[in-house]
Parts: C-alpha cells; sequence; structure tokens
C-alpha cells in the first residue's frame, strides 16, 4: 500500500493507463485537425473523434449525434443553460434549479437573473433530495428550463431524475442535469429518464481534464441551443473551436470502460464503501451521514464527526486525500452550503469528512483509512471541549456562546 | 495549506491539555468562541492566591489545527506569569511564535480573548469572595 492514500475521487479521478494508451498516438503521430477535409491527417482524426462520440452517446444511451464537446462540465452546464435561456427567450424567462446544484449551475443562474431571468432555487429536504411537489407548483406559463443535477458531488444523493424528466415533459418544460458525478457510475439512460440536456466531465470517470460533452436531445422535442462560443462553427454550431482530439478519444475510451466495469465496480464500491462507514460507526459515537443513504451513490460516503473540527481532522489523517465542508477548508471561509442547505446546521457542516473511493481504492486502504480517522477522532474529541460538555450532559443548542 | 512546524508541533502534541475544577476559587475559567463558527476555545487559569501567580493552565480546544496550536502555545505562555503579565498578552506574539498566516489570525484573537476572560473569571471570583468576607 503507497501513501498518500486518494480517497478523493469526487474532486478528480487519476487518467486509466488504458485510457493514456488510448490517446497516446493523437497526442503523437495522429495530430490531425478533425476539421481537415482533405487529407489523410483530418480523417482519420476526424474518425477517432466518430468513435469516441459514439462511447460517449452509448454510454448515456443516446444517439452519437446528440453529443457535443466541450471543454468540461463547467462549459456544460454553462452552455446548456445560457444556451436554452437565450434560445427560448421569447417562450419564457423562468428556470428552476436546486440550492445544492454545483457552482457551475448556480453562477450561471445567477448570471442570468442579472440579464431579467427570474430563477427558482429550490431548498432539498433533510434527506438531500428536492421535494417533487414543490417542482411542480414552481413550474409556471413561463418556465423553460429545470436543472437539476443527477448526482451531488458532495453528498452523493441522487435525485429522482426518472420522476423530474417525466414531469418536465408533461409540462413541456425542458430537462438539464448536471450528471458529472453520476455518469460511469451509475446507469445513467436519458430516453429512460425524460432528460433533454446532460452534462458529462472527462475527468471524473478517469478521462483526462479539460474535455467534457452535452447530450443535447436531436429528437422529441428537439432541442436547440444558442451557442455561446462563436466561431468555425464546429459542434453543428453549438461549440466552435478545433476540437481536442486526444481529449475526446481518451474521453470515449473513458466512457466504455466505465459501461463495461460498471455493473462489477458498483458492487465492489458499494461493499468498501459500507465496510468503511460501520467500521466508523463502530469504534465512534455521534457520528452523523449527511445526505440519505437510501438514494446515494455507491462510492460516496459524507460524514459528521460531531464536536470535532474538519479541518484540523484532515490535518491529523494527512496521509490520506479527502475533502471537508469546514469553512477552514474553503477559500471562502463559509462551511458547505451543500450540507447547510440540508438544514444540518454549521456545526455538523464544520465537522464533516467526504470520502469519495474510486476505482484504485483497495481493501487495504479502506482498513487504513478506518483505523486512521478512528485515532484522529479518539484523539481531537480528548481536546473538544464540546465534546466534554455533551458527555456532561450539557445541551449544547441552549449554550450563550459568545460567537465572533 | 501548509502548516508551519510549530503549529503541527503544537498539534500533535498538545501542552497543557485539560480541565481544572472550575468551582475551584483560584480557577478562572473563560470559554470563547461558537461552534457554528467553527472554534470553541476553553481557557482555564490555576492562581496562587498570595503571590498573585499562575501556577497552572489547562485548555480544551475545537476548532482547525491553528487554533488548537494557539490555544496550547496560549497556556504555556501563561504558567509563572501574574495575572495582570497574563492580561498583557497580545495575539500578535502568538502569530509571531506560530507563524500564522493571514487567515488564521483570527485564531489569535480567539486565544488572547480566551486568556482575558479566565482571567476575568478569576477576577471576578475573588472580588465576590473578598466581598463577602468584608461583610
Ligand atoms: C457536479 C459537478 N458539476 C460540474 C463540475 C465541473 O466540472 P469540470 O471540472 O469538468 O468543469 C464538477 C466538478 O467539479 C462537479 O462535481
Amino acid at each position: 500500500m503507497n501513501l498518500p492514500i486518494y480517497m478523493d475521487y469526487h474532486a478528480t479521478t487519476p487518467l486509466d493507463p488504458r485510457v493514456l494508451e488510448a490517446m497516446m498516438p493523437y497526442l503523437t503521430s495522429k495530430f490531425g485537425n478533425a476539421a481537415s477535409r482533405n487529407h489523410a491527417f483530418g480523417w482519420e482524426a476526424e474518425e477517432a473523434v466518430e468513435k469516441a462520440r459514439k462511447q460517449i452517446a452509448t454510454l448515456i444511451g443516446a444517439n452519437a449525434k446528440e453529443i457535443v464537446i466541450t471543454s468540461g462540465a463547467t462549459e456544460s452546464n454553462n452552455l446548456a443553460i445560457k444556451g436554452v435561456a437565450e434560445m427560448y427567450a421569447e417562450r419564457g424567462n423562468h428556470i428552476i434549479t436546486a440550492a445544492t446544484e454545483h457552482k457551475a449551475t448556480l453562477d450561471t443562474c445567477k448570471r442570468l437573473e442579472k440579464h431579467g431571468y427570474r430563477i427558482t432555487y429550490l431548498p432539498v429536504l433533510a434527506s438531500g433530495l428536492i421535494d417533487m411537489d414543490m417542482l411542480r407548483e414552481s413550474i409556471t406559463d413561463k418556465t423553460i428550463l429545470i436543472s437539476i443535477m443527477y448526482a451531488n458531488n458532495e453528498i452523493g444523493v441522487i435525485q429522482p431524475v426518472r420522476e423530474i424528466g417525466k414531469l418536465a415533459k408533461e409540462k413541456g418544460v425542458l430537462f438539464h442535469t448536471d450528471a458529472v458525478q453520476a455518469v460511469g457510475k451509475v446507469p445513467v439512460n436519458v430516453l429512460e429518464d425524460n432528460i433533454d440536456l446532460l452534462s458529462i466531465s472527462g475527468h471524473k470517470l478517469y478521462g483526462p481534464k479539460g474535455v467534457g460533452a452535452l447530450y443535447v436531445r436531436r429528437k422529441s422535442p428537439r432541442v436547440q441551443l444558442t451557442a455561446q462560443i462563436d466561431g468555425g462553427g464546429h459542434e453543428r454550431g453549438m461549440r466552435s473551436g478545433t476540437l481536442n482530439v486526444p481529449g475526446i478519444v481518451g474521453l470515449g475510451e473513458a466512457c466504455e470502460l466505465c459501461r463495461k466495469e460498471m455493473a462489477t465496480e458498483s458492487v465492489r464500491l458499494r461493499t468498501l464503501r459500507d465496510k468503511l462507514r460501520a467500521k466508523l460507526e463502530t469504534a465512534l459515537d455521534e457520528v452523523y451521514i449527511n445526505g440519505t443513504m437510501e438514494s446515494r451513490l455507491p462510492h460516496n460516503l459524507n460524514i459528521s464527526f460531531a464536536f470535532v473540527e474538519g479541518e484540523s481532522l484532515l490535518m491529523g489523517i494527512n496521509d490520506v486525500a479527502v475533502s471537508s465542508g469546514s469553512a477552514c477548508t474553503s477559500a471562502t471561509l463559509e462551511p458547505s452550503y451543500v450540507l447547510k442547505a440540508l438544514g444540518a446546521g454549521d456545526d455538523i457542516a464544520h465537522s464533516s469528512i467526504r470520502f469519495g473511493l474510486g476505482r484504485f481504492t483497495t481493501e487495504e486502504e479502506v482498513d487504513y483509512v478506518a483505523q486512521k480517522v478512528i485515532s484522529v477522532v479518539q484523539h481531537l474529541r480528548e481536546l473538544s471541549p464540546l465534546y466534554e460538555m455533551f458527555k456532561e450532559g450539557v445541551d449544547l443548542s441552549k449554550v450563550q456562546w459568545t460567537a465572533h | 495549506m501548509a502548516y508551519s512546524d510549530k503549529v503541527l508541533d503544537h498539534y500533535n502534541n498538545p501542552r497543557n491539555v485539560g480541565s481544572m475544577d472550575k468551582n475551584d476559587p483560584n480557577v478562572g475559567t473563560g470559554m470563547v468562541g461558537a461552534p457554528e463558527c467553527g472554534d470553541v476555545m476553553k481557557l482555564q487559569v490555576k492562581v496562587n492566591p498570595t503571590t498573585g501567580i499562575i501556577e497552572d493552565a489547562k485548555f480544551k480546544t475545537f476548532g482547525c489545527g491553528s487554533a488548537i496550536a494557539s490555544s496550547s502555545l496560549a497556556t504555556e505562555m501563561l504558567k509563572g506569569k501574574t495575572v495582570d503579565e497574563a492580561l498583557a498578552i497580545k495575539n500578535t506574539e502568538i502569530v509571531n511564535e506560530l507563524a500564522l498566516p493571514p487567515v488564521k489570525i483570527h485564531c489569535s484573537v480567539l486565544a488572547e480573548d480566551a486568556i482575558k476572560a479566565a482571567i476575568t473569571n478569576y477576577k471576578d471570583k475573588t472580588a465576590k469572595e473578598q466581598a463577602a468576607v468584608a461583610q
């Protein structure tokens, strides 16, 4: 077992060596521009891109023609939301999203708000799930788009995507889903789920960074987008720019590997994740799982160790790469807005750790991490005045704190 | 974030962790911060009533590594000082000693607040006791 241990697969994933192997020729000898229509260099590049497009489409039950290549999911989300907002401006100006979305969605919506669009940010239940009734009631005759993520990047909670898709179709509203954390990990099918637009990122499924895709439905309905990047008219005019051929080949190969290995891999990861959870819960009191375990990615565990601050915990497990919702670990010095949206309280957010397991996680690593976390939590609780008060029976919610 | 060696040392080997009887007339207790803000420090001093010198200091802290280090260092600084010398301790001494980066200065401020709160608590207690004796 090598240290440090990487257990932050929601942040990014390593490139699978098989993916690198598929990319190598396109980083070296096969360097053609996929848009060069008049020589062999261009043809072989184009052929590789079309193969990849098919690999990406197959993973989500789409057609290759419905895949628009982007630089990543941030761009995909921007293109989907802004592209729909602009294209369908005459039909309406209302967009519905949720409080726990990724910033690439939230900040895109905030910008549209400045341009006169109306955005509904749905709150979530304590489970992390949106309330379907609330979604239904939020739809007006001005609603043009619902953008709700497939699975959350912090708590791994999977939204009722199929129900959302069904409702959107019923109401004649387009449905975009940021499926970055779900695609390649759990079965995703744009037809069965009535998804109109779907964002994918290469580096979250063992492909390269800087490449992603947006699925744009072509039939019933045919979704149109206003391009956000103008130029040579690539990607059927929806996204100009010379194609990143090696990146696209990598994304395609990564999708194919995920498709082939998902069934066994998700079972393996769920078993490891459940083992990690069981070990922590057995050895420690006052641990809380953030978000429901009922509808969740198999490789995610987001857990709060009450009375222990997240950054100090990360400091103690410095040979394990995980992340925390604690303010001290974020650039904004605010605790995780996702955990706050669950209504758990800032203290729980400050005490949270996100474990993200993945393709190269071993059982030995899980055992090591569990042991390490347990011993550091125990050490920090010995230091914690809150744990001492809790043990003395003090109700911490009734204490007059001197907030600063 | 990279931590200074001194912060790491206090984090790994915190000095003077523990609690003293807060009902002891010679013990002053200060508790500052709030769980929602991500840090709470409890700092206690035990004062020799005849000399006015702090003979013991203990802490418990919920917070990041820098908060733990700041309070651990504070207990070391307190021991052997008179009550008035203790009140003169400035957070900048903690910042310098631990080489805290700007985003962690609030940890040292909190430690200074904890010192002041503990000493004030001790002084209030002795004042009350003297008042009781005088009556
Ligand atoms: C849910 C979600 N959406 C969007 C993104 C952004 O993806 P990218 O890094 O490809 O721009 C991420 C990754 O941070 C994510 O987790």
